[in-house]
């Protein structure tokens, strides 16, 4: 299309530019603050009302949280539940997309129909506790995995994918004697590396930023997640009128909770790009081709 | 996240549904070479493909349809030794209780006056972003501004909950001291009921706005440009052509967001709210999702919970049907 600039036009565009550029700023803003704070002494926090780059920088804030066990342990434990909860539910979502995405496979209809069904209705917050809690699954970690093990939005999405993918390939690995296993594991996987990279980091982000399971699922508070934990350190003691909170605690320093939240974010900003680019895709594969 | 799934799970139901796919079998492919006739026969063949099918059709059964049936308890009396199936039934009692509570309109008034802002603000702010990110050329700095906008959706409810309190602490957060300082007030934001809402749409705002622009910007980028063309030649302002073409273009995407919106109206999101929730705000941080849990996990009243709880899932069902039979009416395309 040709450029055509009227004055007002012009003029529309530099306050446009302008706009966006503040929103984008003022989007950015509470993170550079809360850098900022997570390296400045608690005396600067308190002092100066607004700040992007401390006075004097000090690494006081990390030596304190690392230097807590009930600290670094949520933050092992939610390293280690996120990398095992990804790689199971994506075993799960794999595994099941795969027949699914065979046409001639008998009940397949049903089974798609069910899940489908299941997108729509659930049962809800307390019968799936109580069911979680029958299972004996409470204060497990496997509670914050297996209730959320097969999203069927990315079932659906990876098998539609499978099904795209030419059949002939499959049609010379049998010929060669492949079993349905062998050709899923050797051949399909290897071609889906992008659309499961997509899908891992979808769950990894769920289970990374789940704060409901482990409110409802784990009580005991020395399994706590990072969220848990975060949750705890920045909510100051006389606003919690509300559930789980350990009454021995102590309200930590200002400085203390700069330094969780960057610890808590910077995992997401560290795959942001990926996150980005692969989270749009999906966006996008799910609103255009269905 | 859960909102990002359910927009992209509806948006596969807009289209071809992923349950009727099969049954519209795009070109019939070669004819499969597969024995017909007798199940045994058939299972024998496809023995790998029922092996890798089960734990999929078992962690359905157990984790999505056994709650499903567990939502019986809401017509009955759970206790917890006598399990989901044993337990006596009341019929609707915990429903009467329910309606007949003071919590009851309190609640609603709470969960709708939250829903119509974020509808009313949240929802038109996403259409006027990605109208102007749309009328950026420069690509690098429409890039860059979605770079800086989508990172707040990655981020989880108890930071954004985090970095609240921290903006808005008592004494020495920044927002705290700017907003009285303007306002020349000596406002606790986090405590004071009259500022919950606000906050609460802000933080909506902040965390979704950008990323919600996603979908409109795939939509204006379908609208055809020779439209605008022609607008040009026949004189037609900036203002105009957003108007005439682009807006009129992106319709059926509006109506379909809208829809869905409407649709998860009573869905506060449980995290956000009760994050923000503390013993001086309950008065009008209490919605559906939030008592459920109160009452429900830390008050074990499990079967009155559940029956809050499905009155909030029936209504949502009716509304999303609701809006959709009234889109139709209205000449438009609906979700389904």
């Amino acid at each position: 299309m040709k450029i055509h600039n009227t004055t007002g036009g012009r003029i529309f565009d530099a306050a446009n530019y302008v706009f966006l550029s503040l929103i984008g700023i003022i989007t950015l803003l509470p993170f550079i603050y809360v850098i900022a704070g997570s390296f400045a002494n608690e005396a600067e926090i308190t002092r100066r009302a607004f700040f992007v780059w401390p006075e004097q920088f000090t690494l006081g804030s990390y030596e304190y949280i690392f230097s807590t066990p009930a600290f670094t342990r949520a933050l092992v434990t939610t390293i280690l539940v996120t990398a095992v909860g990804t790689l199971v539910q994506l075993a799960f979502t794999v595994t099941m997309a795969y027949p699914l995405a065979k046409k001639t496979l008998r009940g397949r209809q049903v089974i798609l129909s069910l899940v489908v069904f299941a997108m729509v209705f659930s049962g809800g917050m307390i019968p799936t506790f109580l069911l979680v809690k029958d299972l004996g699954l409470l204060n497990s970690y496997w509670a914050l995995i297996l209730p959320a093990a097969i999203n069927p939005f990315s079932l659906i999405i990876i098998k539609n994918f499978f099904q795209e993918l030419p059949q002939e390939l499959e049609e010379s690995a049998k010929m060669d004697g492949a079993t349905e296993i062998g050709i899923l594991w050797r051949i399909l996987l290897p071609l889906s590396k992008p659309v499961l990279a997509t899908f891992a980091l979808f769950y990894a982000v769920g289970i990374w930023n789940d704060f409901m399971s482990p409110l409802l699922y784990l009580s005991d508070n020395s399994k706590w997640t990072l969220q848990m934990y975060l949750r705890q350190v920045t909510a100051s003691s006389d606003l919690l009128g509300t559930g789980n909170v350990d009454p021995n605690y102590i309200p930590p320093e200002q400085g203390i909770k700069f330094a969780v939240i960057v610890v808590a974010t910077l995992p997401i900003l560290i795959f942001y790009p990926f996150l980005q680019k692969h989270f749009a895709k999906g966006m996008l594969i799910g609103s255009v081709k269905g | 996240m859960s909102q990002l799934t359910d927009a992209l799970a509806s948006n596969i139901g807009h289209g071809q549904g992923p349950g009727t796919d099969a049954g519209k079998s795009s070109k019939p492919r070669k004819p499969p070479k597969v024995p017909r006739g007798k199940f045994s026969v058939h299972f024998a063949h496809y023995k790998w493909l029922y092996l890798l099918l089960a734990p999929g059709v078992v962690y359905f059964a157990v984790f999505r349809y056994a709650p499903m049936y567990g939502v019986s308890i809401a017509f009955k009396d759970y206790v917890p030794f006598l399990g989901v199936n044993g337990s006596p039934w009341v019929g609707t009692q915990h429903f009467q209780d329910f309606f007949s509570n003071p919590d009851f309109p309190r609640l609603l008034g709470n969960t709708l006056i939250l829903a119509f802002l974020n509808l009313g603000i949240a929802f038109p702010l996403t259409i006027v972003l990605a109208l102007l990110l749309n009328e950026v050329r420069l690509s690098i700095l429409k890039r860059t501004v979605q770079t800086l906008v989508y990172i707040p959706h990655f981020l989880s409810w108890t930071i954004v909950a985090s970095l609240s309190f921290l903006l808005f602490a008592l004494d020495f957060g920044p927002l705290f001291l700017f907003l009285n300082n303007v306002m020349g007030t000596d406002i606790d934001f986090l405590s004071d009921p009259n500022w919950f809402r606000p906050l609460i749409v802000l933080q909506e705002i902040w965390k979704n706005t950008g990323w919600g622009t996603i979908i409109f910007l795939a939509a204006l980028a379908t609208v055809d440009q020779d439209q605008y063309e022609a607008a040009i030649i026949d004189g037609a302002g900036r203002f105009r052509r957003v108007w005439h073409i682009t807006l009129p273009g992106i319709r059926s995407t509006i109506i379909v967001m809208l829809i869905l919106a409407i649709g998860q109206m009573l869905n506060t999101g449980f995290e956000q709210i009760y994050l923000m929730t503390n013993a001086l705000n309950r008065s009008v941080a209490d919605v559906f999702d939030t008592y459920v849990y109160f009452v429900g996990i830390t008050q074990g009243a499990y079967s009155y919970s559940t029956a809050v709880g499905l009155f909030k899932s029936l209504v949502g069902i009716v509304l999303i049907f609701g809006t959709n039979a009234l889109a139709k009416r209205f000449n438009q395309s609906g979700l389904f």
